[in-house]
């Protein structure tokens, strides 16, 4: 009789103790979108909307989730469109990616017009110091721009950047008209981004085909 | 000089250097032979001792083993035979309980037939009319002559009359007696069957306890054998043992199918409950915690079949009183079924959120490639999921009944291939201990092969000293070899 007690014991034992020798998972991911809105990207919301519909798909319970637009002036919170953390609960974490996909698709509807500038850097310094906050093991920025940054007059961007853990990934890297008079320009521009986020310890890759989407996600 | 010169003993004459050196090499191997073949020798005679010590020492260690196999396994075979012939034991106690105890009120049921039997036949006893007394004054009347006397013819005439009315009486009266036998006899017939049908149920009793008497006497002779230890008996027991391993093996390896399906059931909806991003170690909380579930469930079943003496892994639980075993029985059993229970439910929100998280693909579109299954069917997976749920953790409760078959049985085969182990190391530790002995006398004349030259110098030496002493003594043939 004794026995079955003490397994009981310390089956409620370990029951007790679980959430309290619990830690975070090490697969846990982080992701952050930056959504260039300025020219001719803003009309091609509907693509950035893909994309973000896949990483609500791939995200698991306890994964982190931020989508911020690339405009004239990034580096600040109001840029930052909505950002998530799943509840370890599925359920939750469903509705959560329910009101997240909701607040996307208001935000894709209210683009009129582009902005005039592009600033790719003051988004990115953005996005890694969130990603580094949620201490998340696998830390993703996905940037779906040209990476043609165009500033306004008199900001700072040309220092570096401090990405170390981090991928970036440059999504649907379009051709410029530019780039078609001279390719160069456009090998330039990713090999630019490369060596700066190289530079600043993270680790870059190109996915300009959509349909490998599985790239921009780290493999579990 | 650089290194690679500096074995030149004439400095640009390398030839002439390996050749003294040869001359050198040779000359001192030749002055060291006797101490060097000694040592040889001893080398291989130390080595050939050593493998064989320890040849010795796993014989000895494979020697006990063997012999614990043995007394393992007779052992196990004497506590199954015991268990068997007490099962035996039991079912005669329950015949005799059965038929037997009842054997006064049939012996007493058969007395009162026979004696109704035995009052029937003496009350049937057949007496023959007993004939008139004037039977013999009309014998004596009819042995008159017949006369014309018309009296005389009259009287005989009468008396003819009365002796026909009496027959005729004496006739009815015999008659019906008979048939009053004959009722009496019909009487008779249901106590007959009776006694027939009591005899056949002590027949039938009588030859079931002959039956087990036979299984138990067979028994008796192997449970006979296996305490007497004989080989028979140890060949009987391990190649039941091998053949109860490996099923139980097979039916574990389902088992553990079984469960890995339960896992696979509860894991995601338990982390509802713990989680779906905390983690121990490198597992998540949620599968240790669907883990522990189905580990109690298997505990849970352990214990009942233990506590029902299916099983005999746990001997305290076999030793407890009825009464608390009883009550044991119907607490892991409630366990089991809150259990299953538990996880029916897991099912059921596992369904539920299949179908929430379907809904959320379909509204992202194509991004999770996931189709919908027609709403019609998807009541179809969640009962099936339920019912699996709520069925697994009793199929596991059975568990037990191969697992300490497994366990049991491991002994004896984890004891075979040990003892087979250290056979082929103490065959391995003599093979090396002659090959040491062998190879030492290789070498000696390996050794001597290398300064076969002086060796053959010193031949020819040792043969011209004999003839020389021969030829001055004058003795030819003396010293040679």
């Amino acid at each position: 009789m004794r026995r079955p007690l003490t397994m009981l014991l310390l089956a409620g034992l370990v029951a007790a103790t679980l959430p309290a020798c619990s830690g975070q998972s090490s697969r846990t991911r982080a992701v952050f979108m930056l959504v260039d809105t300025s020219g001719t990207y803003a009309k091609q919301l509907d693509k950035a909307q893909g994309i973000i519909d896949y990483l609500l798909a791939k995200l698991y319970p306890g994964d982190s989730l931020a989508v911020a637009r690339i405009d004239s002036a990034s580096f600040t919170q109001k840029n930052i469109l909505d950002q998530v953390t799943f509840d370890g609960r599925p359920s939750y974490a469903i509705a959560q990616k329910r009101q997240f996909k909701q607040k996307i698709d208001d935000f894709v509807k209210g683009v009129k017009h582009g902005s005039a500038y592009t600033d790719i850097t003051g988004a990115v310094v953005q996005a890694a110091e969130y990603l580094r906050e949620t201490g998340a093991p696998h830390k993703t920025i996905v940037i779906f721009s040209d990476l043609k940054e165009d500033l306004p007059k008199g900001d700072v961007r040309n220092f570096p950047l401090h990405l170390k853990g981090i991928r970036v990934v440059a999504l649907n890297v379009t051709k410029l008209r530019s780039d078609n008079v001279d390719p160069r320009r456009y090998m330039e521009r990713v090999k630019h981004w490369r060596k700066r986020v190289q530079k600043g310890g993270g680790r870059f890759v190109l996915v300009n085909d959509l349909s490998r989407m599985d790239k921009v996600l780290p493999q579990d | 000089m650089s290194l690679g010169n500096s074995w030149l003993v004439i400095p640009g004459q390398p030839v002439l250097s390996g050749i003294i050196l040869a001359f050198v090499f040779l000359v001192l191997a030749y002055l060291a032979r006797a101490p060097m073949l000694q040592s040889i020798h001893a080398l291989g005679r130390v080595l050939y001792r050593m493998f064989r010590l320890a040849a010795r020492s796993v014989a000895i260690a494979e020697r006990r083993l063997d012999a614990r196999n043995r007394e393992v396994l007779l052992a196990s075979g004497r506590e199954a035979a015991e268990r068997m012939v007490e099962r035996e034991f039991h079912r005669i106690e329950r015949v005799v309980n059965r038929d037997l105890q009842a054997y006064p009120d049939l012996h007493r049921r058969i007395s009162e037939h026979i004696r109704k039997i035995d009052e029937d036949f003496r009350s049937n006893n057949e007496s023959p009319p007993t004939p008139p007394e004037w039977v013999k004054a009309v014998e004596a009347v009819a042995k008159l002559q017949e006369t014309a006397d018309p009296a005389v013819a009259s009287v005989l005439g009468d008396i003819r009359k009365s002796l026909v009315r009496a027959q005729e009486k004496a006739t009815h009266e015999y008659r019906k007696a008979a048939a009053r036998r004959h009722r009496l006899l019909a009487g008779m017939a249901p106590s007959w069957r009776g006694i027939e049908r009591d005899l056949a149920g002590v027949e039938k009793s009588v030859n079931t306890l002959l039956d087990r008497s036979g299984r138990i006497d067979r028994q008796m002779e192997e449970f006979e054998e296996i305490r007497n230890g004989t080989d028979r008996a140890q060949q009987t027991l391990s190649s039941s043992s091998l053949t109860q391993f490996f099923v139980s093996a097979l039916v574990m390896a389902i088992a553990i199918g079984g469960a890995m399906i339960n896992f696979y059931l509860i894991s995601r909806p338990m982390q509802e409950m713990v989680g779906g991003n905390s983690t121990i170690g490198p597992f998540l909380t949620a599968n240790i915690a669907a883990m522990v579930i189905i580990f109690v469930e298997l505990s849970m079943g352990l214990f009942l079949m233990e506590s029902l003496r299916i099983t005999r892994l746990f001997p305290v639980i076999g030793a407890l009183d009825d009464r608390m075993r009883h009550r044991m029985i119907w607490i892991t059993f409630g366990f089991l079924v809150v259990l299953a229970c538990v996880e029916s439910g897991l099912a059921l929100m596992r369904a539920t959120l299949a179908a929430s998280e379907q809904q959320l693909l379909q509204s992202l579109g194509n991004a999770g490639a996931a189709a919908a299954s027609a709403p019609q069917h998807q009541m179809i997976p969640m009962v099936t999921q339920m019912v699996l749920s709520f069925i697994l953790p009793f199929a596991l409760a059975f568990v037990a009944i191969p697992l300490e078959s497994l366990v049991q049985s491991a002994r004896t085969v984890l004891g075979v291939v040990g003892v087979v182990l250290l056979r082929a190391l103490s065959f391995l530790l003599r093979l090396l201990g002659n090959a040491s002995v062998g190879g030492a006398g290789l070498l000696a004349r390996l050794y001597d092969l290398i300064i076969f030259v002086p060796l053959r110098f010193e031949a020819l030496v040792v043969r011209r000293a004999g003839s020389g002493s021969a030829a001055l003594s004058g003795r030819p043939g003396q010293g040679e070899d």
